[in-house]
């Protein structure tokens, strides 16, 4: 289990091939990778800079992933989280699970993914044509990670 | 000694990211530390005013206004967090 905040970016074949090397109990791997998009709220974005708490954010993500082990099978899991300023089409955030079966691969990734969106100590910035406007939290970011507090039945 | 820390628009609401607060003895919990520092008045107080939708952490753990602060804790105010 592994968590790097880090400018530098990232490439998924890499860490995939990192992760399953040896590892011949692994049957399945999830993965999402988050990117810059060029409009958010009908305005064009020009570079975004991420800001993030440092101690807190690793410990905060290091718990998420602890509480996706609680949750269902996972052999093992990365996050890689991007931080500085970053441009359209860039890479933000990388989430990786492995297990052995692809159910439990892929509830664990999206709960990692909806659980970082709404507790990691992480901020964006958008540099618009109206300026630099920090962006503001999403409802919908909320309803996704709440929807997870609801029992779920482990899928094998 | 208690640290401060602010980040991203609060960060720059206020116009500091750290300081360090002795702490005051009326201060006993988180609630009461963002009450204190309304009290500077200006952006201080429109920032840390209750009605304000601001996060914070007490050593790096998520914390509420029961939460206990003491000396040489490290306590965090921030906007709701919008990373990925």
């Amino acid at each position: 289990m592994k968590v790097r905040v880090q400018q530098e970016d990232f490439d998924v074949g890499t860490e995939i091939a990192a992760m399953r090397r040896s590892r011949p109990k692994i049957g399945a791997i999830a993965s999402f990778v988050g990117v810059v998009r060029d409009v958010n709220d009908g305005d064009s974005v020009a570079t975004m800079t991420l800001e993030h708490y440092p101690g807190m954010t690793e410990k905060s993500i290091a718990a998420i992933i602890d509480e996706a082990r609680g949750r269902w099978e996972v052999l093992d899991a990365l996050v890689i989280h991007r931080v500085g300023t970053l441009k359209p089409t860039d890479q933000i955030v990388l989430v990786i699970v492995a297990s052995a079966h692809r159910g439990d691969a892929f509830a664990a990734c999206e709960f990692i993914m909806d659980y970082l969106k709404t507790r990691a100590p992480f901020w964006k910035k958008e540099i618009t044509p109206q300026g630099g406007r920090w962006v503001d939290a999403r409802v919908t970011d909320d309803a996704a990670a709440e929807r997870w507090q609801q029992p779920v039945s482990k899928v094998k | 000694m208690i640290t401060l820390l602010y980040f991203a628009r609060l960060r720059e609401a206020l116009g500091t990211g750290q300081e360090q607060l002795a702490q005051p003895a009326s201060v006993n919990t988180l609630g009461a530390l963002r009450a204190h520092l309304a009290q500077r008045g200006g952006a201080w107080a429109k920032e840390m005013a209750e009605g304000r939708n601001l996060r914070a952490a007490v050593n790096q753990t998520v914390a509420t206004a029961d939460t206990p602060v003491s000396d040489g804790d490290e306590v965090a105010f921030f906007p709701p967090v919008t990373g990925g």
